[in-house]
């Protein structure tokens, strides 16, 4: 996937992002930080279609995403959202099963053989002892686990998530990471996650793009971009500390 | 890899077949109580020999009862259709103000005595369309903050519509001669009285393909309601969908109103229903709805038509006593969720 020159502003107002290029490579695993409001947000809805750049563009596969037929880009890209709003108390196996959507064909029901790839999902992230409750009922780190699993289940080549691990506990949150390093080794999975867990970042991550105020105000890898005076200019707090320790990044700020 | 072993529901097919199989078979007992009662009683036998019992029969009970069917399966997949879209279970026809534009656009062309038809469809049926398209609109475009749908303003939305509706109805009630007055009277209440098949031939003429049509959207609106992101991505046309959803409800809501009148909480109290007996699943609810919903106002027709010694109840209130309590029942059950 490549993005050239996207911008992109909510109802005319302020640009949310300004003029980003990007390039994600086959089997990496980019991560997208930024201050609060500094566009990630944008960035990935952009990046899965969810909204149109006003100028610039998208490409998958060197074709424009816009001009995909909708099925074929989903059995292609899958976007794990921040929250997701339950207004009905499906069972989390029929959420996950809705991931099969782009591999049944029109006016079919999924079959037997997509249940079981909907179980293996949960099963995957760890999620199995959900499959028959009720979404409506569970903890927000369980939601963001069956929505992962549902994105799991589309068998996607580039998987995209926006904060997965923000409700999730320190357990669920290293399994998150293994899950996805695994599929990235198993399936050559391309993952673009937007956080702020910069510790995380550090360890599983080839590369960190840092937004601010809608541009890219760093990029490279870990090591590079989580340097103290590059985290200062992209969160605009003076008190932030980085200190390496073996192959990861600690970061904290003083209070 | 290794797989614990759960047990699950059932798959959707056969839940799907079970679920058409118990809701027709119901909806056939609800007909044959709909044609036999009734303030006189129609008995088989006495149709081939009794001229009376097969005038009855054929010129008032079979018309209405169909009418009941088809207004009561309109009205149910139109709200089954509208929760999902707003992925609201509290929207339906009426919640939504969407009857009430019907209602007000049918007032409106019976105030300017439009009796014409168009292309063989009463200008009634086009001004009541018409009037539900602009409600739903309306409402929408109130409750709707950028890419999201605010659900709390989109019920208050929905009253305010039907209280303006229901406002200018009466104003056009007030200002018009005694027998439009009346007429328009007879919207408010919502009654299913008609005399042969003339108007239900035009009805199911327009009905039966906006009910194929929401059908064949079955999935989509099964992806939009659990999220609209997730449908988006999975490759449904959100655009598309709403724009279609908000046409075929408005035209099967307007039909409806335009022949019925205003008929409230068929559109809640079915597909609640429907789900409570096979699931949250938009393929069953909505095929689900239409079946239920159609054996709902035959039944709730039936108890209208003899729930008084003389005379009967219009059936608008049947439902409105039966869909008042649901609702407020639903709204308790959904605070618990804390998303309204």
């Amino acid at each position: 996937m490549e993005a050239r020159d996207v911008r992109f502003s909510y109802g005319g107002g302020a640009p949310a992002v300004r003029g980003i290029s990007l390039r994600i490579a086959d089997g990496s695993m980019t991560a997208i930080i930024g201050a609060n409001g500094s566009g990630k947000s944008t960035l990935i809805r952009l990046l899965t279609g969810l909204l149109a750049p006003q100028s610039g563009a998208v490409q998958l596969e060197g074709k424009l995403l816009g001009q995909w037929e909708p099925r074929a880009r989903a059995r292609r890209i899958a976007y794990v959202p921040q929250t997701m709003l339950l207004a009905f108390p499906f069972p989390a196996i029929d959420v996950v099963l809705s991931g099969r959507t782009p591999h049944v064909g029109s006016f079919r029901l999924e079959s037997a053989a997509d249940r079981v790839k909907a179980l293996e999902a949960l099963d995957t992230v760890g999620a199995a002892h959900l499959a028959e409750r009720y979404v409506t009922a569970l903890s927000g780190g369980e939601r963001q686990m069956v929505m992962l699993a549902r994105a799991l289940a589309q068998e996607p080549r580039l998987l995209l998530l926006d904060e997965p691990s923000a409700a999730l506990d320190l357990k669920h949150r290293a399994a998150l990471i293994r899950t996805l390093v695994r599929l990235r080794a198993e399936r050559g999975l391309s993952v673009v996650m937007v956080t702020h867990d910069l510790q995380l970042t550090s360890t599983a991550f080839d590369r960190i793009l840092a937004l601010r105020c809608g541009e890219i105000a760093a990029e490279g890898a870990p090591a590079e971009v989580l340097e103290r005076e590059r985290l200062i200019e992209i969160y605009g707090d003076p008190g932030v500390q980085a200190l390496r320790v073996g192959s990861q990044t600690v970061v904290w700020t003083e209070l | 890899m290794k797989r614990r072993r759960i047990a699950l529901p059932a798959n959707i097919g056969p839940r799907l077949a079970v679920a058409m199989a118990l809701l027709t078979l119901l909806l056939g007992i609800a007909l044959a109580i709909g044609l036999m009662a009734g303030s006189q009683r129609v008995q088989l036998s006495e149709l081939f020999r009794d001229p009376f019992s097969r005038a009855l029969f054929f010129r008032l009970r079979l018309p209405r009862v169909t009418m009941a069917l088809l207004t009561g399966a309109s009205l149910a997949v139109a709200g089954a259709a509208l929760q999902a879209l707003f992925r609201n279970p509290l929207a339906e026809p009426y919640t939504l103000g969407v009857s009430g534009g019907g209602a007000l656009g049918a007032s409106i062309a019976i105030a300017l005595g439009w009796s014409a038809q168009l292309a063989g469809i009463p200008l009634l049926f086009v001004a009541s369309f018409a009037g539900a398209l602009v409600s739903v609109a309306l409402v929408r475009a109130m409750a709707r903050s950028g890419m999201f749908v605010i659900q709390g303003a989109l019920l208050l939305s929905g009253v305010v519509v039907n209280l303006v509706c229901s406002a200018a109805v009466l104003t056009i009630q007030y200002v018009v001669e005694p027998n439009s007055a009346l007429q328009i009277l007879r919207w408010i209440l919502g009654s299913l009285d008609v005399i042969g098949f003339a108007t239900v031939w035009r009805m199911a003429v327009l009905l039966a393909p906006a009910w194929l049509a929401i059908l064949a959207l079955s999935r989509q609106l099964h992806l939009l309601a659990i999220d609209q992101d997730t449908a988006a991505t999975l490759g449904v046309n959100v655009r598309r969908c709403e724009t279609a959803v908000h046409l075929l409800c408005s035209l099967m809501v307007g039909v409806t109103v335009a022949a019925g009148g205003s008929i409230g909480f068929v559109g809640l109290i079915v597909p609640h229903a429907v789900r409570l007996m096979f699931g949250e699943d938009l393929r069953i609810v909505l095929p689900g709805s239409l079946l239920l919903g159609g054996a709902f106002l035959v039944l709730a027709d039936a108890v209208a038509r003899t729930a008084l010694p003389s005379g009967e109840l219009p059936v608008g209130a049947i439902t409105g006593l039966m869909g008042g309590p649901a609702f407020l029942w639903l709204l308790r059950r959904r605070q618990q969720y804390a998303v309204l």
